[in-house]
């Protein structure tokens, strides 16, 4: 029983045997034009939105801070108030051993936390748990972590410090880092662990002379990334390193980091732009344009440094 | 007593190259050797192999015989991987992974509680189907396993390392390029760096998972080539899903089938004389 050819030209069967399909019936192109159309520019438009909010902010933070920065700006105590002159110098010390010091504590343990994550725990029980503790830690409010340190930390010993401060944001840096290890070794293809240990060679060496080592930008750019995140953290420094018109002196005295209230560039900001002194408000700009500069410019220090990311 | 190896190794080498592969491949189709008789140095026995619930593997039986090349072929996802990943535990690393059976060598099973891996996995080693060069120079690359397993000083390491980069046929090729990335390489490079790398803790086994099908013709002839001139001192199990390189660079053949050997034997008998209908529609294009 053979058919004759089918009659339209966008039949794909014409070989005779089978039967004949309805003609394809192409849509119409206008209205496919327009859809894409529609959403390039909808994309387009909301990139940009979010683009120009925040080099409206840079803007404003450069033109109203820039008069600010001096070389006593880095140096010297704020004025007392009503004063003129003086700078931020003990607010950018303070930031710098606070965030050092929550570096110091976070970032190791962190780092290991991921690589037992991805190495190790993988998708194991306990895994999934800390995998999701982590998770959720990573979506407190950090106001939420001052409190913590706060009534762990500061009320038992009765003052405020900065190292309180340093332990609030090592709990915000933590789960990121580990996290954030966990997800840069993951992207190590899983090849490259079964020929290291197909060469009779233990895991832990594995892991770390061979898939460490492949991803070593991506996790020195993590670490980096996560210390500068926290850098900028204000709510949880709020009730645990509070603030000091001093200088950061020695480690227990009343000025020391474990002793006292330390000074710090976030608090002093929040502090100087709500008092009605002008040159207070200006070192406050000044010092919001600081730490706006030295987040961006280690974002892309790292993103030049490893540029090329991946290695293996 | 390596350096012995290693004289014997050049002599094997000049032999294959003066005879054209034509009399290499009568000789063998002559059947001057009985496959029976052959000494094995690894003999899988009721192996079966589970992903999960999922068994990939069932009741496998093969001798992989001793300085000769082995060949395992079938169609994809038929278990012909999964059969050596069995042969170096390397398929632990993942947690849902199970083989039971047994794998016997050097009068001991593989899969038994109590196995050194780490020896094991130095005296069986393994290419894998995509180049994996460790993210270190070339001399580090091959050094990694010396430095693991073995005392070396300084110059003894050189030596080792310059020694296997050469019976890789590699050496001419990066001799000026020892202390650049191992990924600077080509991929075919890449490959031979990964071959040197496992030979340089001279195994016995040299475990090889579709080694040549990420890399293009000309270096796919080469590492052909290396094998015909590695056999001497190493056994090789070559998984592949081409079969003219079966039928080109292995002494014996074994055919997989949805995780069952259908047909084990001489390549030249199961190429041109399968005693299986499987078989033979594979090997003739029948199916796939």
């Amino acid at each position: 029983m053979s058919a004759s050819a089918p009659a339209s030209g966008h039949s794909l069967r014409a070989d005779g045997g089978a039967p004949a399909l309805a003609a394809l019936r192409p849509r119409s192109h206008a209205r496919r034009k327009a859809v894409d159309l529609l959403i390039k520019i909808s994309a387009w438009a909301a990139a940009w939105f979010g683009i120009a909010v925040m080099l409206l902010i840079v803007w404003e933070v450069v033109r109203r801070g820039i008069g600010a920065i001096d070389l006593a700006f880095f140096t010297e105590l704020p004025p007392v108030v009503g004063e003129e002159g003086g700078g931020l110098g003990n607010a950018i010390l303070g930031t710098l051993v606070i965030t050092t010091v929550a570096a110091l504590i976070a970032l190791p343990v962190g780092f290991l936390g991921g690589v037992w994550l991805a190495e190790f725990g993988r998708n194991g029980r306990i895994a999934t748990g800390v995998r999701m503790v982590a998770n959720v830690n990573m979506g407190i409010p950090s106001i939420v972590v001052g409190v913590f340190v706060f009534a762990a930390l500061v009320k038992p010993l009765q003052h405020y410090s900065g190292f309180a401060g340093s332990i609030a944001l090592a709990f915000i840096m933590l789960p990121v880092m580990a996290r954030t290890t966990e997800d840069i070794l993951n992207l190590v293809p899983n090849e490259l662990r079964e020929s290291g240990l197909a060469m009779g060679v233990p895991r832990w060496r594995v892991t770390l002379g061979v898939v460490i080592r492949a991803a070593r930008s991506g996790l020195i750019t993590g670490a980096v990334l996560a210390t500068v995140r926290v850098a900028g953290e204000t709510a949880p420094l709020l009730l645990t390193a509070l603030s000091s018109p001093y200088w950061l002196d020695g480690l227990f005295g009343p000025e020391g980091f474990f002793g006292g209230p330390t000074a710090n560039l976030t608090k002093t900001v929040y502090d100087f732009s709500g008092v009605p002194y002008e040159r207070m408000q200006e070192l406050a700009w000044g010092g919001a344009l600081l730490i706006i500069v030295a987040v961006l410019g280690l974002n892309v220090l790292m993103r030049l440094i490893f540029q090329r990311g991946k290695e293996w | 007593m390596v350096g012995t190896k290693v004289r014997e190794q050049a002599d094997t080498r000049q032999d294959v190259l003066v005879a054209p592969p034509s009399e290499v491949a009568a000789a063998r189709s002559t059947g001057g050797e009985d496959f029976d008789a052959l000494e094995s140095i690894i003999s899988v026995r009721g192996l079966d192999f589970f992903y999960g619930k999922e068994q990939a593997l069932f009741d496998n039986h093969l001798e992989i015989k001793k300085n000769r090349v082995t060949a395992i072929i079938g169609p994809s996802g038929c278990g012909k991987s999964t059969h050596i990943r069995t042969y170096n535990r390397i398929y632990e690393l993942y947690r849902d992974h199970k083989a039971t059976g047994e794998v016997m060598f050097d009068g001991h099973n593989i899969l038994a509680p109590g196995t050194d891996l780490l020896e094991t996995r130095r005296r069986i080693g393994m290419i894998f189907q995509k180049p994996s060069p460790f993210p270190m120079t070339v001399f580090d690359n091959v050094a990694y396993g010396l430095r693991q397993h073995y005392k070396l000083n300084r110059s003894e390491l050189s030596d080792r390392v310059e020694d296997a980069l050469k019976r890789s046929a590699l050496w001419d090729e990066v001799k000026r390029k020892l202390g650049e990335p191992g990924i600077a390489l080509s991929g075919g490079q890449q490959q031979r760096l990964c071959i040197a790398r496992c030979i340089a803790t001279e195994p016995d086994v040299v475990l090889m998972d579709e080694p040549a099908s990420a890399i293009d013709p000309v270096a796919t002839a080469k590492i052909e080539e290396l094998m015909e001139s590695l056999k001497a001192n190493y056994t090789i199990v070559i998984v592949t899903h081409n079969m003219q390189q079966a039928a080109r660079v292995s002494d014996n053949t074994a055919f997989f089938y949805e995780g069952h050997i259908v047909e084990f034997g001489p390549t030249t008998q199961i190429f041109s004389n399968p005693q299986e209908k499987q078989t033979e529609d594979y090997i003739t294009g029948r199916f796939s």
